[in-house]
């Protein structure tokens, strides 16, 4: 490899990818803490006996799921500002699309887990003097919870890889910053391309991987 | 809504969404012949080949489709290996989608369960045999819906070839939206393609899970 010294070891370029990285991070984690609450509510409403709100949100999931991360980004990003006046940066937009995305999975997710718990369940609880909301705050949602437990940590781990995206929308991230760093030593180290970007895909690795080792853990654990 | 401006362009969404499907329809022939290669070497414990096996999925898994494109498009040159954008993203595709096949066809395997296998052996099939006539048929259809699944999913992943100057369906809009301000108009072809591409795609997979759902008959 040419260049005295490498590329990552130099000035500051190593911690400004890990600002870039917590930036990601951070993304990834005020959409999924809002999605949680949101996806929650969202399932809740998946299960209403009125048709009407089953079809919208029905829509709304399906919409979600069908388009692709990045044409959502680009409809906020761009849309906003055109029909609402409003200019999201892109920071705020990828919260925006990213926390809606999440909204839905995670309600189709609690929706499912919902379901999967037994009438007998309800009945029980009932004949014991439990009123609606105590039987669905003290008995329902906590076995529902363990059941979501292992794909809301999938989602979260499908949300840190998609905020690669979000450079595509001029967020200054892992991505933009490595890019950044590889232009300015374009002369210096006409190899940073290879060692930048590869330390990119190892960085992203090594916040997914454990992340997808804990979701295998719990999902052992409910299966038991 | 400025429906002179739809009648002009779309014949370029046309032609930009033939970028999208045949760089998925590559990606994905590829990633299922990865995919089959990678969940066999699996299956049968090679040595050594099942751990790189093993070490590949977690790796293109646990990374971002972008970044697997940005290092073979910017970083591969460097080790003197130049692909074009078309081969970069159909490379990286298959690297990514391989991986997801692999799951879903080991799934489908496993599913079948040691017991069938046995019993195969024990009736004096040979491996080929099982694999045939028992294994496989069976493991397909358990493994079709995650197969579909990740059909779609790959699709849509091809969103991101934009970012290494792919004129895809993404590329296009946002050059429109930045020659002409026709954000409405843009955004609206760019959903009514995907819809177009995803929608036929979800429902022939609804079709082929009804029509081979025999595992659980």
């Amino acid at each position: 490899m040419q260049g005295a010294s490498n590329i990552l070891l130099e000035g500051n370029n190593l911690s400004r990818l890990f600002a870039g990285l917590g930036v990601s991070i951070q993304i990834a984690l005020v959409s999924v803490l809002l999605s949680i609450p949101l996806g929650i509510l969202v399932g809740v409403f998946m299960t209403s006996r009125s048709r009407v709100v089953r079809f919208i949100l029905r829509f709304y999931l399906d919409f979600i799921r069908i388009m692709p991360q990045l044409v959502l980004l680009y409809i906020v990003f761009f849309g906003t500002a055109a029909w609402f006046g409003v200019s999201f940066d892109g920071y705020t937009s990828s919260i925006v699309v990213f926390t809606l995305w999440g909204a839905a999975e995670m309600g189709d997710l609690v929706r499912g887990a919902l379901e999967s718990i037994p009438r007998m369940q309800y009945d029980s609880a009932y004949v014991l003097g439990f009123d609606r909301r105590q039987t669905f705050t003290c008995i329902i949602l906590p076995q529902a919870v363990r059941r979501l437990l292992p794909p809301a940590v999938n989602l979260i781990t499908r949300m840190v890889k998609t905020t690669s995206l979000c450079m595509l929308i001029g967020v200054v991230e892992l991505i933009r910053v490595g890019a950044q760093i590889i232009d300015l030593n374009r002369f210096a180290h006409p190899d940073g391309a290879l060692w930048i970007y590869g330390a990119i895909f190892f960085m992203y690795f090594f916040v997914c991987f454990p992340l997808s080792l804990l979701s295998r853990y719990l999902e052992k654990r409910a299966s038991k | 809504m400025d429906w002179s401006f739809i009648q002009k362009f779309a014949p370029y969404y046309v032609l930009a969404a033939q970028v999208t499907v045949s760089i998925s329809f590559w990606g994905i022939v590829l990633s299922l012949v990865i995919g089959l290669v990678c969940s066999m070497i699996t299956e049968l414990k090679v040595p050594v080949a099942r751990q790189v096996v093993a070490a590949y999925i977690e790796l293109s898994r646990g990374t971002p489709l972008l970044v697997q494109l940005f290092f073979l498009y910017f970083g591969f040159p460097k080790l003197g290996i130049t692909l074009s954008a078309e081969t970069c993203a159909i490379v990286g595709l298959a690297f990514l989608g391989g991986s997801y096949m692999s799951e879903a066809f080991r799934g489908g395997i496993e599913a079948v369960g040691p017991t069938q296998t046995e019993s195969c052996r024990v009736l004096g099939m040979t491996w080929g045999q099982t694999m045939r006539h028992v294994v496989i048929p069976q493991a397909l259809s358990t493994a079709l819906p995650g197969v579909v699944a990740n059909v779609i999913f790959l699709v849509k992943e091809s969103s991101v070839v934009s970012g290494i100057a792919l004129a895809d369906l993404m590329y296009l809009t946002k050059d429109l939206i930045g020659l002409y301000y026709n954000t409405t108009e843009s955004l609206l072809m760019l959903v009514v393609a995907y819809t177009l591409i995803l929608l036929p795609i979800s429902i022939v997979g609804t079709i082929l899970e009804r029509r081979f759902d025999y595992a659980r008959r």
